[in-house]
């Protein structure tokens, strides 16, 4: 009957209800749309950028991350990826020999990063595969290449045209090599559609004159959001200071920290907007203590303890308060699915914007649960601190001075 | 044995200028099976007295004696458990629950009182038909006039079983005719139920049906008259 009661009471003024339900609703529209944007925008963000290139973990010779160069590069070791791999974590150690050259066709020239890789455990790591547009993928013993089409584009190059790189190899070896263009790779993150060449992975260790020579491996892991964690544990278990084991948010500082930001500055977004709900909420509670002063006054007197009495009440306001998360929640879903699946394309002025700081110009939208279940838990806490006042007035209440309200 | 016993009860309320004394030095003796109404000019104390009585207000000095229990002694969950258990009231304005209906309003001190649904459900139906009102069962009160809402609160009251019923002002918003029925409705109960009856009342038809009138003046018993 107390559950019965605290619903009927919420219904008892039904344009006040309907007024603070709407509030909620809307408020909580706008940060799922919000939230799920952010989310989106980052988790597009850190897998254009992590999940398609640099990998969630890298190891590599100690000192190659602050100093990029061929000379610091590791020789292939099976007992470095039995170690590696003997974590659980970790599901596979992908081989790769990066470095730099000039890329040029008849008419053009280009400084591009070439990567040297093992195709099918790039694939497994970074789901390179699925970045083609056009042409074959690469094999372990292909004798061509794969650019990216930014590269392609620049350098006017088509599939079946010859590319030629000149770089520095190992020790100051000369690195000359021409390849056929067999494979046109896509990357939604501008930066890196427009610098990449891929090798297989001997081609490039003999363009280099590096023979069995690398400069990282990276760690297919079996959750990515447990990076960090990984690469400490990592780092324990490989004895000795040979190897550097770097977890993204070390490979990426800048990135991570921008992530970070970002999160933190939509949080503050939230805060505020939640804020400003909670005075609507708390006006509505405030409006309802205060009338109900002689009620609450009755009930006690006729032996309603104030415990179970401040209990309807508190359940009132998370009745109105849930109510409205859930149909802003209702509402929210279909929205959120829509641009989850129809991401919006932005141009123009926001696009060179967005592609000047080597962002994807689309606004991605997330689904992930936590976008929908944090806005109760939120409205929920909202809704219990708010509840302090009623319990707090019903707690000192005295049933012959609310009787004479 | 003595249902209530007041023991030099004084109550003072102690304003900015001057000390008001409420109820001064009362000794009174209610005995179970009583009809008793309380009467009195405005400010004479009846309704402090009362409040005192049912345990809603602690006297300033003396004591309150409900079945051999000091009530001014006890803790506020205390008291809100001793009113649930022993103490019926009925309240001038109703004072019914808007959102429940007249059978929920009945059940409410039950189920406060955790009774089981069995015990719930046949002693709702009793009383609702004691009251008059078994037709009206799933009305709200705003669904029913002045009278019956009074007879669902005399409903309400008994329901917990209490040892006596408090009334305050009972009559006060009623037409004539409502008002006749209830105090017809409750002297019955008092005659067939042996059930005490304590009214707060400027009312007299009240006054009239009533077995015993105290009347009290500046917070003293001035007069205590028991009817033949």
């Amino acid at each position: 009957m107390f559950f019965k009661l605290a619903w009927r009471n919420i219904w008892r003024s039904k344009r006040r209800t309907v007024i603070t339900m709407s509030s909620i609703v809307f408020a909580v529209l706008l940060s799922v749309l919000m939230f799920s944007v952010k989310n989106g925008l980052l988790n597009k963000m850190e897998q254009n950028i992590v999940g398609y290139y640099t990998g969630y973990i890298q190891v590599h010779q100690k000192g190659y991350w602050d100093e990029k160069i061929l000379d610091n590069t590791f020789d292939s070791s099976e007992e470095l990826e039995d170690q590696l791999l003997a974590n659980a974590g970790v599901k596979a150690a992908v081989p790769r020999l990066e470095s730099f050259a000039l890329a040029a066709s008849d008419e053009k020239s280009k400084g591009v990063a070439v990567i040297g890789i093992d195709p099918e455990g790039e694939h497994l790591a970074t789901q390179l595969k699925d970045k083609l547009v056009d042409g074959i993928y690469l094999t372990a013993t292909s004798n061509g290449a794969m650019l990216t089409t930014g590269v392609a584009e620049y350098l006017d190059l088509g599939l079946g045209d010859t590319l030629v790189l000149l770089g520095q190899g190992y020790r100051g070896a000369t690195a000359v090599g021409k390849y056929v263009v067999q494979g046109m790779i896509e990357f939604a993150s501008p930066d890196l559609n427009s610098t990449m060449v891929y090798l297989p992975l001997t081609q490039s260790q003999e363009l280099y004159v590096a023979s069995d020579k690398l400069t990282s491996l990276v760690l297919l892991v079996d959750n990515p959001s447990g990076a960090h964690a990984l690469a400490e544990e990592l780092r324990s278990d490989i004895v000795g200071d040979k190897y550097e084991i770097m977890s993204w948010q070390e490979l990426l500082p800048d990135i991570h920290q921008f992530i970070e930001a970002e999160k933190a500055e939509n949080i503050i977004f939230q805060v505020i907007l939640y804020v400003l709900i909670a005075f609507g909420i708390f006006g509505t509670i405030l409006m309802m203590t205060l009338e109900r002063q002689y009620e609450f006054g009755v009930l006690v007197a006729i032996g309603m303890r104030r415990a179970k009495l401040s209990t309807v009440v508190v359940m009132e306001n998370v009745m109105i308060s849930m109510l409205g998360v859930v149909i802003g929640m209702l509402i929210s879903i279909p929205i959120v699915g829509y641009f989850y699946n129809f991401p919006i394309r932005v141009s123009g002025k926001l696009q060179e914007a967005y592609e000047n700081f080597g962002f994807e110009p689309v606004f991605y939208f997330s689904i992930e649960p936590i976008v929908f279940y944090s806005q109760t838990i939120v409205v929920l806490v909202i809704s219990l601190i708010l509840s302090i006042y009623p319990m707090f007035k019903i707690g000192f209440l005295d049933p012959i001075k609310a009787m004479r309200a | 044995m003595a249902v209530i016993e007041t023991k030099n009860v004084h109550k003072t309320y102690n304003h900015a200028v001057v000390p008001v004394h409420a109820v001064v030095g009362v000794d009174l003796k209610i005995e179970k099976g009583e009809f008793t109404a309380i009467v009195g000019p405005s400010g004479s104390g009846k309704t402090t007295l009362l409040n005192m009585i049912g345990g809603l207000d602690k006297p300033t000095e003396g004591s309150v004696m409900v079945n051999n229990v000091d009530i001014s002694s006890l803790s506020r969950n205390e008291l809100i458990d001793f009113r649930l258990e022993h103490i019926g009231f009925v309240f001038q304005a109703y004072n019914l629950i808007p959102v429940l209906t007249a059978r929920e309003n009945v059940e409410f001190v039950m189920l406060l009182q955790k009774q089981s649904k069995e015990d719930r459900d046949s002693r709702v139906t009793a009383l609702l038909e004691e009251v008059g009102l078994s037709d009206k069962t799933d009305k709200r009160p705003s669904e029913l006039s002045g009278g019956q809402q009074q007879r669902v609160a005399v409903a309400r009251a008994l329901a917990s079983k209490p040892d006596f019923v408090l009334a305050d002002e009972p009559t006060a918003n009623l037409d004539s005719k409502s008002a006749e029925n209830l105090l017809d409705m409750m002297a019955r109960l008092n005659q067939d139920e042996q059930m005490t009856f304590i009214f707060s009342t400027h009312d007299q038809r009240v006054i009239d049906k009533a077995k015993r009138v105290i009347t009290l003046v500046d917070g003293r018993i001035d007069s205590d008259i028991v009817k033949e």
